[in-house]
């Protein structure tokens, strides 16, 4: 086991960290044209906002897609590692996809929840999470067993460069402010697809 | 080719999935659906696996052909009725064809009153999407129109649905 017994055991133990300052964190440890995944809502404003990666792919609409997108991208792609970028909100939605993905096995698959306890687009409405639902302790119990909660913003990204450079499946829990996002993700869909599929070798 | 020897619904379509390089099925099991499913397991060129919901199985597929891989997603009709959103703010919209093929129950002898009334929406949904989708009755028109549809769903990079009829299946029996 390769999570470090000194992260977090439990959400409230986590240190509330922003939004746009650890997705540019992880953007900046992407040396190897990784793909990214970024779910509906803020975190696919943020990833925009944090540079125009062609292996970037932002969702729009499909909420709680995030993580079975990308591990189709892994699939595919066994080489390449994916991260999906998913909320608290979109993976209550989708929890079983934890369970296919830990099923899978999949080596090369990274899932970062971004946990604020709200569905903030929508007018900051209280998710489980803010009432006692530990979406961490979750993953483990779907076989997810490098599941983490990342303790401060360093933690963060020793989970992160860790899930990088060994095999997952790995689930990194943070939890997140309610600042708003530094710009909004352009909504052209096929636009969006084509660049992700050139930025990914796909077509050329 | 007498008809004693003439290959099963299943066989036809595993042969033109491989055909067309479909490697990856996932699904949500489905009793008429089994022997195509156990068929794809059977077969070292595919990579099956069952998901949790068909949503999710959508959302597999659909990074996978983004990822160059190609993938059909494996259903029935009540399965069927949870995918329009998926349907229309992924597939449709990002221009994914992904292929799905939906086990028809809720017709032709359906003994649940649930299964009868939501099959009903599957062929209003489908036409709302303007969605291609064919329904397949009969053995010798299973490879025409899966080997075509799939061919224009990569062409067209748009979502095709094929429908297996009892007509075709034999369906679910009525287990008194």
């Amino acid at each position: 086991m390769l999570v470090a017994a000194n992260h977090p055991v439990s959400r409230d133990q986590a240190k509330v960290l922003n939004r746009f300052d650890i997705t540019k964190r992880i953007v900046a440890r992407l040396k190897h044209d990784e793909a990214v995944i970024g779910g509906i809502g803020y975190t696919n404003f943020d990833l925009w906002a944090a540079g125009r990666r062609p292996q970037n792919f932002y969702m729009l609409g499909s909420m709680g897609l995030a993580v079975p997108i990308a591990l189709g991208v892994a699939l595919a792609q066994p080489q390449r590692k994916v991260i999906a970028l998913e909320g608290d909100g979109s993976i209550l939605m989708q929890l079983g996809s934890l369970a296919t993905v830990a099923a899978r096995k999949q080596k090369n698959l990274a899932v970062v929840i971004m946990d604020n306890g709200t569905y903030q687009i929508t007018g900051g409405q209280l998710t489980s999470t803010e009432l006692g639902a530990d979406i961490v302790a979750m993953a483990r119990g779907a076989g997810i067993a490098q599941s983490a909660w990342a303790a401060d913003e360093g933690d963060f990204e020793e989970l992160i460069e860790l899930s990088l450079r060994e095999d997952g499946p790995w689930l990194i829990g943070c939890r997140i402010d309610r600042e708003k996002p530094a710009e909004t993700t352009e909504r052209d869909p096929p636009r969006i697809r084509d660049q992700f599929m050139r930025g990914l070798g796909v077509k050329a | 080719m007498d008809e004693e020897n003439a290959p099963a619904w299943h066989e036809i379509v595993r042969d033109v999935l491989k055909r067309h390089q479909v490697k990856l099925v996932t699904y949500v099991p489905d009793n008429v659906l089994r022997p195509l499913i156990d068929a794809v397991h059977a077969d070292p060129f595919f990579t099956a696996f069952s998901c949790a919901r068909e949503e999710e199985a959508v959302g597999i597929v659909s990074g996978a052909w983004m990822g160059g891989l190609r993938g059909i997603v494996l259903m029935q009709t009540s399965g069927f009725a949870t995918l329009p959103n998926a349907i229309a703010s992924l597939a449709v919209p990002f221009q994914i064809p992904v292929l799905m093929m939906v086990s028809e129950r809720g017709t032709l002898g359906e003994f649940n009153i649930g299964q009868s009334l939501v099959a009903r929406t599957m062929r209003p949904v489908l036409q709302a999407l303007a969605v291609e989708h064919h329904t397949m009755t009969r053995l010798d028109e299973v490879e025409f129109i899966v080997d075509r549809s799939l061919t224009q769903a990569v062409a067209t990079q748009a979502p095709c649905v094929f429908i297996l009829s009892p007509l075709l299946t034999g369906g679910k029996v009525f287990a008194k």
